[in-house]
């Protein structure tokens, strides 16, 4: 399925979702509370059969946190990046590690790196830092006084 | 004998000629720094792009073989040389700390390019980056570059030669202590 083809498509399917510019890859934005929900419609809606969870990041912009899903079919070979806005003083978003098994590492990269709390995830703790670490070193507002020469 | 162009490679010592051939007078620990200074075996070790260099300069084109790097090994019990080839992380520290310290003497140690050698790009604004690498083991040669190309690796390995033929390795200097 081509980019047009799949905008149509969702724009019927996700009428919460907005379309944001992109270059490469169909980019929707959808609202925080609909995620799970879309998440699942869009891993089980046929034609669509997005089976594959490749990439999950997250932007701090200082006023909100963005979460970042890149998906693609195996089956019909198309691609497609969901964002979703989070709150800054309250991060949290439902996991979606029941869908995709491999958001189990991705959230837990992004809980690490961010200290984005996902709900339901069954296994929720540091992966690259050690378990002792305190603070979201990603995070725009981190301090490290000790290793870091601030510039 | 005395050719000083090539002193620093040539055999340690003069020969006095007599009939019948020549007697070769040098010191025992010369002709033992120069045979360390031809056979530097690399412990296989590289924590980022730097490390791709290195594998250039080990493979057909530039071939540090032909200067005495023959084997690189993958354990630190058989290795000489340590060429910390990209960013040592806080995380890392302890793991270079235990491959030093499970190396052989005489051991040496080469930080190849910007991170190694001072933290480089990962100076300032970073939780995780060690400023140089000499913060947790001892350095004989810093190359600069980012990441330097092969031949300033093979430089750095042939200056590394030439300190060894010097006498001005670490255990000359422990022993001047003592």
């Amino acid at each position: 399925m081509n980019n047009d083809e799949l905008k149509l498509i969702l724009g019927e399917l996700i009428p919460s979702g907005t379309v944001v510019e992109s270059s490469e890859w169909v980019t929707l934005e959808i609202p925080y509370a609909e995620g799970k929900t879309i998440a699942r419609q869009l891993r089980f809606t046929s034609g669509l059969d997005f089976d594959y969870l490749f990439c999950l990041t997250c932007v701090d912009w200082k006023t909100h946190f963005t979460l970042v899903y890149h998906f693609s079919s195996t089956m019909h070979r198309h691609s497609l990046v969901i964002k979703i806005k989070l709150d800054h003083n309250l991060p949290e978003m439902a996991t979606v590690s029941d869908i995709w098994r491999t958001a189990e590492f991705h959230e837990r990269e992004v809980y690490d790196l961010f200290g984005i709390r996902f709900l339901g995830h069954p296994d929720l703790r540091r992966l690259f830092l050690t378990e002792d670490w305190v603070g979201w070193p990603l995070r725009k507002d981190y301090e490290d006084p000790v290793n870091m020469i601030k510039l | 004998m005395e050719n000083k162009d090539s002193h620093e490679t040539a055999f340690p010592g003069t020969v006095h000629p007599t009939a019948g051939g020549g007697i070769l007078v040098s010191k025992i620990d010369e002709v033992i720094n120069w045979a360390r200074s031809n056979s530097l075996w690399p412990l296989v070790f590289g924590t980022s792009c730097c490390a791709i260099e290195m594998m250039s300069t080990a493979s057909s084109k530039y071939d540090w073989s032909r200067f005495g790097f023959e084997v690189a090994r993958a354990t630190p019990r058989q290795a000489d040389v340590i060429i910390i080839a990209g960013t040592i992380v806080n995380k890392m520290g302890p793991v270079l700390k235990r491959l030093y310290d499970q190396m052989p003497d005489p051991k040496y140690v080469i930080a190849m390019g910007a991170c190694a050698t001072s933290g480089g790009p990962f100076f300032y604004n970073t939780y995780s980056v060690v400023k140089g690498a000499d913060h947790i083991i001892p350095v004989d040669v810093y190359i600069a570059g980012c990441p330097p190309r092969p031949e300033a690796l093979l430089h750095a390995l042939i200056t590394l030669q030439e300190k060894i033929r010097g006498g001005a390795g670490r255990e000359k200097i422990n022993i001047e202590k003592l």
